[in-house]
């Protein structure tokens, strides 16, 4: 069958039309339920981090939300490192606020890997008080090989030593740099030293097979060795100076 | 039920099986089948994708040009796929993370484009739906007996429940780890290409 260069344009647009149209009402439509299971399951990574949640264990709504009426979820001011009391976290944009010059700091060079350019004025936690669990959780994120990665870390409730990390978005390559989700990687942060004395920043994350100092350096994934580098980049930023440094600090002088 | 359609519809399940026989689909057949959830999962995507990609080509089969006949038909899987992913991804979070970039793979899935360019573009749409249909459950059949038998064997389970209690938590089975990992969905795929030639030597080719 012959035809017309008119009707084949033709027929490609109306094909891309009825396409679109298919897939972005359904996007659309879909958005509710998808953003509930994705909140649902930030929550539960703040779970996991703390140790609340085993691996693999999971928690529907209802008892998520049980457990987190045990988790104060703080606005702290990075500066001074103070919680500020009366602030409502789930109101505040850090993303907005990170575009704003007047509401954030530059990032130093050092952090350009990372390719976070300015970090908020104002920072979330959470103060986890669940029995036998206590921790601080704080979210991180930072550039891998391919994209953003966002996670969460969690502390000691002196800021002192790392009690689990985990990462719930990345578009990190599966089965290389997605295994930052493998369970017996994340099981090597537990007990690491985070911040040393005068805070500085101890945890990072080494190329594969070289780690001399088990105190604080965890061995990174082999076949994916920028995204242990942005893992440790990111760690070296939110938990240096620059972010979470005078938070922490305050903790260890509790 | 006539000779034909029953040919459309048993065939495709042992003399034409899209894995077995055409071997094809055999990237997510490896990727998915360590435990049975996902594989049932990704073979109900599959299914989905698969049946309507047959019965919207078949039905515009007269309409679409010969010279983009390839990018329209893979507009419209794309399309399917999308909509396959998008529902998981409200309503079944959980597999939907463990298939990760499997379903967003159905596109490249050579089964689908197989069936659009070998069958849906020269047969009518009730056809073209059967057809889907049956090599979407050869394609079934095949992914959930290896998740079976590697869940079973890798892991001592059956969808996540313990059937075979592991020396690791006290019990008596030691996993075959080998079940776990990629190689052993080969090995498996094998055996059954094995056992099928063997029961039914006119599939074999000439040597």
């Amino acid at each position: 069958m012959e035809f017309s260069n008119r009707y084949i344009i033709g027929f490609s647009i109306a094909l891309c039309l009825a396409c679109a149209l298919v897939v972005s009402s359904l996007a659309v439509g879909l958005k509710e339920p998808q953003e509930a299971n994705a909140a649902l399951f930030k929550a539960q990574n703040v779970l996991r981090a703390a140790g609340v949640l085993e691996e693999g264990q999971s928690a529907n709504r209802e008892e998520v939300d049980k457990l987190f009426e045990k988790i104060d979820y703080v606005v702290i001011d990075r500066e001074s490192g103070q919680v500020l009391e009366g602030e409502e976290p789930e109101s505040l944009d850090l993303k907005k606020m990170a575009r704003d010059e007047s509401q954030s700091h530059e990032t130093p060079k050092e952090f350009k890997n990372t390719l976070v350019r300015r970090v908020p004025n104002k920072l979330l936690a959470y103060e986890v008080h669940v029995e036998g669990h206590e921790a601080l959780v704080l979210p991180i994120h930072g550039y891998g090989l391919w994209s953003n990665l966002y996670g969460y870390i969690a502390l000691t409730p002196d800021g002192r030593e790392v009690k689990g990390i985990t990462y719930y978005e990345h578009g990190e390559t599966a089965g290389l740099g997605g295994e930052v989700e493998n369970p017996s990687w994340k099981a090597q942060f537990p007990g690491k030293t985070a911040v040393g004395p005068d805070g500085d920043v101890k945890i990072t994350v080494v190329k594969a097979g070289t780690v001399k100092e088990p105190e604080y350096q965890v061995d990174g994934i082999s076949g994916a060795t920028i995204t242990s580098l942005g893992v440790a980049n990111m760690l070296q930023l939110w938990l240096g100076e620059h972010a979470y440094g005078p938070y922490l600090e305050n903790k260890r002088a509790n | 039920m006539d000779k034909q359609t029953k040919k459309i519809l048993v065939d495709p399940l042992h003399v034409t099986n899209p894995i077995t026989i055409q071997v094809l689909g055999i990237c997510s057949a490896l990727a998915v089948t360590t435990q049975l959830k996902p594989a049932i999962v990704m073979s109900l995507a599959l299914t989905f994708v698969l049946v309507c990609s047959n019965t919207l080509i078949s039905l515009l089969r007269n309409k679409i040009p010969g010279s983009i006949r390839i990018i329209t038909q893979l507009a419209i899987i794309a399309s399917l796929v999308i909509v396959a992913d998008q529902i998981l991804r409200a309503y079944a979070f959980d597999v939907a993370r463990q298939l990760s970039v499997f379903v967003g793979l159905i596109i490249t899935n050579c089964i689908v484009m197989g069936r659009a360019e070998a069958f849906a573009m020269g047969n009518p749409p009730g056809k073209a739906a059967l057809d889907g249909f049956a090599n979407s459950m050869g394609y079934s059949l095949i992914l959930i007996t290896v998740a079976f038998f590697r869940e079973l064997l890798g892991s001592g389970k059956l969808m996540g429940h313990t059937v075979l209690e592991r020396t690791m938590d006290g019990g008596w089975y030691a996993p075959n780890g080998l079940m776990v990992l990629s190689p052993g969905a080969f090995f498996l795929i094998g055996i059954f290409i094995w056992i099928q030639r063997s029961a039914t030597p006119a599939l074999n080719e000439e040597a």
